[in-house]
């Protein structure tokens, strides 16, 4: 009789998953964004995301005009960072530069270029920054503490004559060339999972509601819990073709490496699948309609994106918004995903995001299934 | 009719159901026999959608119970849903299935054993949907769909079938078929409960309840519904173009009138007994040259009687 409950219910979970692939396969837009949208996503965030910056464009005002300020110059372009677009003698057109935006970045060396540099206490040279742009000001405190820049006898000017620049190393453990690529590429997989995710589980079932399936459905021996296993459950097989997509991409384009074992990464994946799909179908019962429910599944998405330490850096945020982020399976992830692919951590090694994450996932289904019981009445 | 014989399906008492302050269903007692085809006869908004969803579990009763094949439909609703077909009154199978892929998803959810593909191919061919298989449910039209509906419905054999507003898409034709088979499960011995507001299909039914208002406000065969009709009905005829309808309808003890091409239907409370002569002599008095005469009363009649009655009693 168990035996029997038990194979019923399977059945019932398969025929609401074939039906589900079948209806998906119909809906042509749908099915194009599952492929579509990782590829939009990886090549636009891999591209356009670029935090580490070159080619400043910058405009010289040289005053000293000397051998030396010309050298400063030049170990200036010699960074990349900076890329000389003009050279002015006038104060006004280098305001003017900076203020129409075709600079960046202005450095102005005042004629008493050499005697500050010997021993004075005044500033060698200025440095103006767009403070408009994001970064920038990061990039000038980088070229501010450059050797030959630092005072009271221990740059390479000093006393006239040339020393060895005490230079201070900065090492850049696991992504030693500092391409933001690297960054962005892992915690991709967990913003485009949680984009399609949300969003196709959230319609799935208000689908069902709005066309009036649901009305047939409730009148079947059909549970609540098969219907949502069941129409989850093509989608946690198209969640792990995105993550492939992803990182076939990310290793063809942007030659992102998968330092950890892939078998983890793929389980971690799972894992983060359902924790997302849980999100998506309580989203689903709050909702009355399909709009409704794009908009609410936007509205979780846009935290997920800000707060999970996707575009910055976790630490940096207010107290606040650290307590939200740890209430976003993304957060979790891009811990898990980034120590697996970068640092090549095994899963055992992240056990206490997989334990956030499949709390959260446990949490979403319940609160679903006993929401959708009630929405019956 | 051996009613007794067959044995009841469904029994309601003080079956009640509000949406907020809104009584939907209003404390009404039903019995429905077994094998017979029972209709709710009702205005939009009169209780009969709301009754049929706490029949089939998917409402709970604010007051009151039911029962369907003695099981509570509150406490054994599982066990209720797998001998009850339930056809909605929007088309509910999925649009972008075809009519094989719609019933071969029911028949997993009915766990059906033995030859599926067997039972599927006999509903097919029952319900004329042979040429349809590979078309999918979105592009029918609105009789291919109900028959499908049907299809769906009937698929696992269900004992009792709970049918809400089936007709309400469809054409004349349709109908017609629609009711000839439902007139064949009944005979297969399947219970059916048909709500409705179509007067002529009503009639068809073994037994009919009618709601107004959430409440049952008269009940039994139409036959006897018809003859039991607590009014006289007079028709008044060559009196159109005239002010006659309006002065009838000024008459204390006129429930109704109701004009049909050149005749006046003419309500008439029962308990007046020279109705007939009063009618002439108004007509008369107003030098419109009609005739009058009493006829049969329609289920219509009926149902305006029955309707009016509760209105003025509330």
């Amino acid at each position: 009789m168990a035996a029997n409950k038990f194979t019923g219910a399977m059945r019932r979970l398969r025929a609401v998953a074939i039906k589900e692939v079948r209806q998906l396969s119909r809906d042509r837009v749908t099915f194009g964004m599952i492929v579509g949208v990782p590829l939009m996503q990886i090549i636009l965030f891999g591209y356009a995301i670029n935090y580490d910056v070159r080619n400043l464009a910058t405009v010289v005002q040289d005053d000293a005009n000397s051998s030396m300020s010309r050298e400063f110059v030049a170990q200036l372009k010699a960074t990349q960072v900076v890329h000389v677009r003009y050279t002015t003698h006038s104060s006004d057109e280098l305001a003017r530069l900076m203020r129409e935006g075709r600079a960046s970045m202005a450095v102005v060396i005042p004629k008493d270029f050499e005697r500050r540099l010997q021993g004075d206490t005044r500033p060698v040279v200025q440095i103006l920054v767009d403070g408009s742009q994001p970064q920038l000001a990061v990039v000038a405190g980088g070229i501010a503490s450059m050797p030959l820049l630092t005072r009271h006898g221990e740059g390479p000017y000093s006393g006239g004559k040339r020393m060895a620049p005490r230079r201070i190393e900065i090492r850049t453990l696991y992504n030693p060339e500092k391409r933001t690529a690297v960054q962005i590429v892992p915690a991709l997989i967990g913003v485009i999972l949680t984009m399609t995710m949300v969003l196709f589980t959230s319609g799935a079932i208000v689908r069902e509601r709005e066309r009036g399936n649901l009305e047939l459905l409730i009148a079947t021996p059909l549970s609540s819990l098969e219907l949502m296993v069941g129409k989850l459950l093509p989608y946690v097989a198209i969640g792990l073709i995105q993550t492939t997509i992803i990182l076939i991409v990310g290793a063809w384009l942007f030659s992102v490496p998968v330092v950890g074992r892939l078998v983890d990464l793929y389980a971690a994946a799972l894992v983060f699948i359902a924790a997302t799909l849980g999100l998506g179908l309580f989203v689903s019962t709050l909702a009355q309609t399909q709009f409704q429910a794009f908009q609410l599944a936007f509205l979780t998405l846009l935290p997920s994106i800000l707060l999970s330490g996707f575009m910055f850096p976790f630490e940096g945020m207010p107290e606040a918004a650290q307590w939200i982020a740890q209430l976003l399976p993304l957060t979790h992830f891009n811990v898990i995903i980034r120590g697996i692919m970068l640092r090549g951590a095994d899963l055992p090694e992240v056990w206490l995001q997989l334990l956030k994450l499949a709390g959260f996932l446990t949490f979403m289904m319940l609160v679903a299934v006993a929401r959708f019981k009630k929405r019956l009445d | 009719m051996n009613v007794a014989v067959n044995g009841t399906a469904i029994t309601a008492r003080q079956l009640t159901r509000k949406f907020g302050n809104k009584v939907a269903v209003d404390h009404i007692d039903l019995d429905i026999p077994s094998g017979r085809i029972y209709g709710f006869l009702g205005p939009n908004g009169s209780g009969k959608s709301t009754t049929l969803r706490m029949l089939c579990g998917m409402l709970l009763p604010s007051d009151g119970h039911a029962e369907v094949f003695g099981l509570s439909v509150v406490k054994d609703a599982e066990a209720i849903r797998r001998r009850l077909g339930y056809m909605p009154q929007r088309f509910s199978l999925w649009e972008d299935l075809t009519t094989d892929e719609n019933l071969h998803f029911i028949a997993e959810l009915y766990g059906l054993e033995g030859d599926v593909e067997e039972r599927i191919a006999q509903q097919r061919a029952t319900y004329d949907l042979d040429d349809l298989r590979t078309q999918r449910a979105g592009t029918m039209s609105g009789g291919q769909r109900q028959r499908l509906a049907l299809a769906a419905a009937t698929l696992h054999s269900p004992e009792l079938l709970l049918l809400d507003e089936p007709t309400s898409a469809v054409d004349p034709q349709s109908r017609r078929d629609f009711w000839e088979r439902l007139f064949q499960l009944a005979e297969a011995g399947a219970t059916i409960l048909v709500s409705t507001h179509y007067m002529d299909e009503a009639e068809r039914c073994h037994g009919l309840a009618i709601i107004a208002e959430g409440r049952v406000v008269a009940e039994g065969t139409p036959r006897d519904l018809m003859a039991g009709v607590e009014a006289n009905v007079y028709e008044i005829e060559g009196a159109d173009g005239s002010e006659a309808p309006r002065l009838v309808r000024e008459l204390p003890w006129v429930h109704g009138v109701t004009q049909l091409g050149i005749r006046l239907r003419v309500l008439a409370d029962r308990n007046v007994k020279d109705a007939e002569v009063q009618l002439r002599a108004l007509l008369k008095q107003h030098a419109i040259d009609a005739q009058v005469e009493l006829t049969d009363a329609s289920l219509e009649d009926v149902f305006v009687v029955a309707t009016r009655r509760e209105k003025r009693g509330s």
